[in-house]
């Protein structure tokens, strides 16, 4: 499979979020706005790429009775960069994720790919890997965290597009992100099938 | 290369080498990070302090002082002096009976006791109704402002509890948290100071 | 063809004539309790009537016509009835984009999503209901105050619930003869307790719905405020005031007897009620919403598949 192919597999194909049906917490958790969900979804890409490319090119150091223990050091540790950047450098993001930065180390999605991906394959092909189910993961969340923002309060990326009193309340509270979600998974598998 | 066997002198090995090397990637991002991070908070502070007291010259993060409210929890009071005058207090408050969690504001008050106006640092009410308190009570409507209002003459509460201001609507839970939070500061600040009628202890 | 061939487990589809019966029994069952909010509410109650019937059954023709590319069944009383009773629940003097919205809730979330009449989990109109109650909160909690035929719409008076009182601490409350017959704030079609009571009457008469669920909604908040009270008269209400106020009797009537959501024996309805009642009681007097129906209702509607699983309905000729 070339690279290109194990990319795009990723963002629609094996879609974490739509098809997969990965790392719902997050998916759920961090999407009232399309800036926060791009955020944790960018946030969580990062990690992908960068647990991915590691583990893979330290896989034959790890002997297999330790591997999980060694790839969640390896994912905590790109997680806590995160964070600490985050922190450093876009204080105002980082204080409407701030919980949720922490619980990418659980992510299944990262665990997932290391084990079932990264530590069977090359350098090159994990990156692409990571990268692509990231940015798919990033897509889904964008996709969620516009759907429910626009919803329930007439913007988009903070731009008004109508009045916020014809906002439905509902879709930035935890309720309306499953309505929201189950519509966007059903659409999605519609479309993937037409 | 081969892929190293699970022995155990090849596990610890190969999760010592990780952890260690781990621990180094973050010892290095904390010290180029740790900075910057801690000037954020600063300026943030800086600027909530700024926004709710008069100008001053000095440095109020510098003349901190804590205070105690009278029931007995210690609060952070930042002093904004003026050309040797007091010109008003920032007081760091926070209640815990907010509808979600914590509410932590910074409440600004002119020596005589009037609130001049307030900002909210950390709080996790229903974003579309609670969350509103970042405008409502300072908002010039009917009786919804806390802004210009004395806490000389005795505490805020809501006109539900048959007091002057106006409760968010469909909100009340919040809205007694948040002036409880204000209620607090008041109490700590006159704690500490005579002038304003205190009870003078501590 | 070959759908027609799997056996589903429950709830079951009756067969087609018994369902729009039944449905227009219900619906003649509800007119003392609309008669009375005419009175109350004027004008106010019988748009927002209108506009949510009408919606109703709009949203379920054109999804079923454009989306389902199926035969629309307009006439089966089903989304008119899910319409009177979204209507019944929300204030007189609700803007009517916002019951457009609910009607889409309804409808589109709570029974097409599902698959249409029979596939739902949760009670169309309590979906809609709730779906407005989270997302618009300020407008679903202003309570017009009852007059003699109004003629205003949205500019009417505005005052508290008597639960809404409770909440707030408060102890005066209308008096039990107006609460009888509707004289308070509320979601409009919920204050004639008299008139509802009729509905039951004519509903259990015909025998479109049983008694068990009704009364085992009513008997358990009854009991369980009733304990409350004695234990402590003075922080809670008596168990009458919680009887005569809110959705109690709305809900227990109408809402909770929905065929399709609620189990099918005997003993699971009397379950299903007792938890129903449990839990309004609960979030009542401990909750932060100071009207627990409607969420209570929907989530037994949750646990009904469980119900079903757990008490099964005899084989039909079996012991």
């Amino acid at each position: 499979m070339s690279n290109v192919k194990i990319f795009s597999n990723g963002i629609l194909k094996e879609n974490p979020v739509f098809v997969l049906l990965l790392g719902m917490c997050p998916a759920l958790g961090t999407t009232s706005s399309a800036v926060n969900g791009m955020g944790m979804g960018l946030a969580t890409t990062f990690v992908l790429l960068c647990s991915n490319m590691a583990v893979s090119s330290i896989k034959n150091l790890i002997p297999d009775q330790v591997r999980i223990p060694a790839y969640i050091v390896v994912i905590a540790t790109f997680v806590t960069v995160v964070q600490m950047c985050m922190e450093a450098f876009i204080p105002s993001l980082y204080a409407s994720l701030g919980l949720f930065i922490p619980l990418i180390v659980v992510n299944c999605i990262v665990l997932g790919r290391a084990e079932a991906f990264a530590a069977k394959n090359k350098l090159i092909p994990s990156a692409s890997d990571g990268l692509g189910i990231g940015l798919g993961f990033t897509f889904a969340l964008t996709l969620l965290g516009a759907t429910r923002e626009l919803f329930g309060t007439g913007k988009l990326f903070g731009l008004h597009l109508f009045p916020e009193k014809f906002g439905s309340l509902i879709f930035v509270l935890a309720p309306g992100a499953f309505i929201a979600l189950g519509y966007l998974i059903a659409i999605v598998d519609k479309l993937r099938k037409a | 290369m081969a892929k190293l066997k699970s022995t155990l002198p090849n596990m610890l090995l190969s999760l010592t080498v990780i952890c260690i090397s781990a621990g180094a990637i973050l010892a290095g991002v904390n010290m180029y990070t740790s900075g910057p991070i801690t000037e954020a908070k600063a300026a943030a502070l800086q600027r909530a302090i700024t926004q709710v007291t008069p100008d001053f010259d000095n440095d109020p993060t510098a003349d901190v002082y804590k205070s105690v409210t009278s029931d007995g929890d210690s609060l952070l009071i930042y002093p904004a002096i003026k050309d040797g005058e007091t010109v008003g207090v920032a007081v760091e408050s926070n209640t815990k009976n907010g509808f979600s969690g914590e509410i932590k504001v910074i409440v600004g008050f002119a020596p005589d006791g009037t609130l001049i106006n307030y900002s909210i640092l950390e709080h996790a009410e229903t974003p579309g109704l609670g969350s509103k308190m970042e405008e409502w009570f300072r908002t010039d409507k009917n009786n919804q402002s806390v802004i210009g209002r004395s806490l000389a003459d005795g505490n805020l509460t809501v006109s539900k509890d048959g007091g002057e201001i106006d409760a968010i609507t469909a909100s009340t839970i919040t809205s007694r948290a948040f002036l409880n939070a204000i209620n607090r500061a008041y109490s700590a600040y006159k704690g500490t100071d005579g002038s304003t009628g205190a009870t003078g202890s501590y | 063809m070959e759908n027609n061939l799997i056996v589903s487990p429950s709830p079951h589809i009756h067969g087609g004539d018994s369902i729009s019966k039944n449905m227009y029994g219900v619906i003649i069952a509800l007119i003392p309790a609309f008669l009375v909010s005419l009175y109350y509410f004027g004008i106010g109650a019988l748009v927002v009537t209108a506009v949510s019937v009408i919606a109703c059954v709009g949203f379920e023709y054109l999804i079923q016509k454009f989306l389902f590319r199926q035969e629309p069944t307009l006439w089966d009383g089903s989304a008119i009835l899910t319409g009177l009773l979204l209507a019944f629940n929300l204030p007189s003097n609700l803007p009517i984009w916002i019951i457009l919205i609910g009607a889409l809730a309804a409808i589109g979330i709570g029974k097409m999503s599902f698959g249409g009449l029979g596939n739902n989990i949760f009670n169309p109109a309590l979906v809609g209901r709730v779906f407005l109650l989270i997302s618009f909160p300020t407008q679903m909690t202003t309570w017009p105050v009852p007059g003699n035929f109004p003629l205003t719409y949205t500019d009417a008076e505005t005052g508290a619930t008597v639960l809404s009182l409770i909440k707030g601490g408060s102890h005066e409350f209308p008096t039990y003869t107006d609460m009888l017959l509707g004289n308070m704030g509320g979601s409009f079609g919920e204050v004639g307790a008299i008139a509802l009571i009729l509905g039951l009457i004519y509903m259990l008469v015909r025998r479109i719905i049983s008694w068990h669920i009704p009364v085992s909604v009513i008997g358990t908040v009854v009991v369980f405020t009733g304990i409350m009270y004695a234990v402590d008269p003075y922080s809670y209400a008596n168990p009458l005031v919680h009887l005569l106020s809110g959705g109690l009797l709305l809900g227990a009537i109408f809402m909770a007897t929905d065929y399709v959501t609620s189990p099918l024996t005997k003993k699971g309805m009397l379950l299903y009620g007792v938890g129903i009642g449990l839990l309004t009681s609960v979030i009542r007097l401990f909750g932060s919403y100071p009207e627990g129906m409607s969420f209570a209702i929907l989530i037994m509607n949750a646990f009904t598949p469980l119900i079903n699983s757990y008490i099964k309905p005899k084989h039909f000729g079996g012991k």
